[in-house]
């Protein structure tokens, strides 16, 4: 297995048409599980070709903004991903790089929210905040668990250090809340109340058009650009027989991603104030215990 | 990128700060203030740990204000969350004289 | 060359949203400019080698004016119509004051005699800095960490309306009264 090499940030169109190919294709295996395949491509056609209905007194600064900030923000968590040998960064601290994008979705659903100056969309922004500020702190120590087991912040390291065991073998804890805080930062499945019908649509009751284009493709594109991690960091990155790394890394992407929307529409919503109870006095004390089991493992 | 340049763009945060500080009525305005402070002190130590000593316990010194900021805020916030309770007001001029 | 560009885009954009932050009529708005200001400054971090601390403010940094953006719109009302707000208790003597401290910071700054550059940085400051964390600096951290402690347990006491006589009754013996029922059912 090759050591991880950056190849500059001349290769980020290059890594834009790579999420984008895997977002198309993670959309429509999910709309083939659920009964229609063409429906991304459908919804995509509609939305390109609908006018952009705007509402009285809306922000548009912060309100478009924030939803052309949801690729981007996807573009840049998959920029510190290992396709096999080659990341387009090769940050040295590339888990904090991610963690602190998953904390800058937090201004970017809200101000969606915020921005079409509609009551339901503005609850549906402070929803994502009471379910982040839940999950967020079991996310931290489980993104730590990784680094701790590889001694680096370095995603390429954490891939190498996978050599022998993938870590998802024994650190199911912190890969179950890593899981669980992508459906909850992409709001979906358990986590989908800031976008969920009893709102209308939520955060995207008011958007239209190009706006609710962006938005829904960002939510897609940021499970797969977080899928992809996911498999860097817990699922061995580009291991496997007979394809070459980047290869496996993209496969895995897409098992990963079609595999928790599908788990996502299999669990039933969770409110957010009893979400909270549940993350504080069970996910919290567990993932600790899973960090001290990885520590003691990696000193002795 | 000397190390003047760094200094004095610290320094216009903390003036902009100190600004903010002094002039807004509103608690979480002022805090604002007290932010935009801290962020000119970290600045200025980053400048001063990169220019004059690149040794590890510069770092130290920055995660301190980092945590000192953090603390500022929450309570801040948990200051003006009891103030709008009790006094059902976000003004700090409403509160400068204590009630008997 | 490269980094001196980035340096001052950066910090036009940092000083220059930090003076919206007092302009601007918007609370949201005032609260991502803001957020905008420390994530330049994060990014300036980053320009001189301090890769994990300059990481770790945006992160934490976007966190707090998220939350901040809540707490501006509770107190102070909705106000995305953009109507214009002026919430001062005069601005000339602050602008004065302003003015004045900067032309101290930065004259100090500017005619100071700042001292040579004393020792290279390590190959790797974020390992560098979890080592003196953990080995020389440990008093450090456990200052900082009982002074965390202690701001969670004020924040709460100083926020919460319930206390657990209100929750339990007043022999705390009763099934805990919330108006939602927690997850977890204590």
């Amino acid at each position: 297995m090759a050591e991880v090499g950056p190849v500059g940030l001349v290769w980020v169109p290059v890594l834009a048409v790579v999420l984008a190919a895997l977002t198309a294709v993670t959309a429509t295996v999910d709309g083939a599980l659920t009964g229609r395949a063409d429906r991304p491509w459908a919804e995509l056609a509609r939305l390109l070709r609908q006018q952009r209905r705007t509402t009285l007194a809306a922000d548009t600064l912060l309100g478009r903004g924030a939803v052309v900030l949801a690729p981007v923000i996807a573009l840049l968590m998959a920029a510190v991903v290992p396709l096999g040998s080659w990341t387009v960064s090769d940050l040295s601290v590339g888990v904090v790089w991610f963690n602190a994008l998953d904390v800058v979705l937090w201004a970017v659903f809200w101000l969606a929210g915020w921005g079409t100056n509609s009551a339901l969309s503005l609850v549906g922004g402070y929803r994502f905040l009471a379910q982040a500020l839940a999950y967020e702190l079991p996310l931290m120590f489980a993104l730590t668990a990784p680094a701790i087991a590889a001694g680096s912040l370095r995603v390429g390291d954490v891939v190498s250090a996978q050599h022998g065991l993938w870590f998802v073998v024994w650190m199911p804890v912190a890969f179950g809340v890593f899981c669980l805080a992508v459906l909850g930062f992409t709001a979906r499945g358990p986590f989908a109340a800031p976008a969920g019908r009893d709102l209308a649509g939520g955060l995207t009751a008011e958007l239209s058009g190009v706006d609710r284009l962006l938005l829904s493709a960002g939510r897609w594109a940021l499970l797969v650009a977080a899928a992809g991690f996911g498999v860097s960091l817990f699922l061995g990155g580009g291991a496997g027989p007979l394809l070459p790394g980047w290869a496996w890394v993209l496969v895995k992407t897409v098992v990963l991603a079609v595999a928790l929307a599908a788990a996502g529409r299999r669990v039933p919503l969770l409110r957010a104030e009893r979400f909270t109870e549940v993350a504080w006095l069970v996910l919290l004390p567990a993932v600790l215990v899973q960090l001290l089991v990885v520590a003691v493992v990696v000193v002795v | 990128m000397t190390l003047q340049a760094v200094l004095l763009v610290a320094a216009a945060l903390f003036s902009v700060g100190l600004y903010g500080a002094l002039s807004q009525q509103v608690v979480v305005m002022v805090m604002m203030g007290l932010e935009l402070m801290l962020n000119g002190v970290i600045l200025a130590a980053a400048g001063f740990w990169w220019f004059t000593s690149p040794s590890p316990d510069g770092q130290v010194l920055l995660l301190v204000v980092i945590t000192a900021m953090t603390v500022e805020m929450a309570m801040g916030f948990a200051v003006a969350t009891l103030l709008h309770r009790v006094r059902g007001t976000d003004s700090a001029d409403a509160v400068t004289d204590l009630r008997g | 060359m490269l980094s001196g560009i980035a340096f001052w885009v950066l910090s036009v954009v940092a000083v220059g949203t930090g003076i919206a932050v007092f302009r601007v009529d918007s609370m949201a708005r005032a609260s991502y400019a803001l957020a905008v200001s420390f994530a330049a400054v994060g990014l300036c971090l980053v320009l001189v080698d301090l890769h994990f601390v300059g990481v770790v403010t945006v992160l934490m940094m976007t966190m707090e004016m998220a939350v901040m953006a809540v707490f501006m719109v509770m107190f102070m009302g909705m106000n995305p119509a953009l109507m214009p707000m002026s919430m001062t208790h005069g601005t000339r003597t602050p602008a004065v004051l302003a003015v004045g401290c900067f032309l101290v910071l930065g004259g100090g700054a500017v005619l100071v005699p700042w001292p040579e550059r004393r020792g290279a940085p390590v190959a790797d400051p974020t390992v560098a800095l979890g080592a003196a964390l953990m080995e020389s600096k440990m008093l450090v951290m456990l200052t900082v960490s009982a002074v965390l402690f202690a701001t969670v347990v004020a924040a709460l006491c100083l926020a919460t309306t319930r206390s657990r006589y209100d929750r339990f009754g007043d022999d705390l013996r009763s099934r805990p009264s919330d108006p939602v029922r927690g997850g977890v059912g204590r």
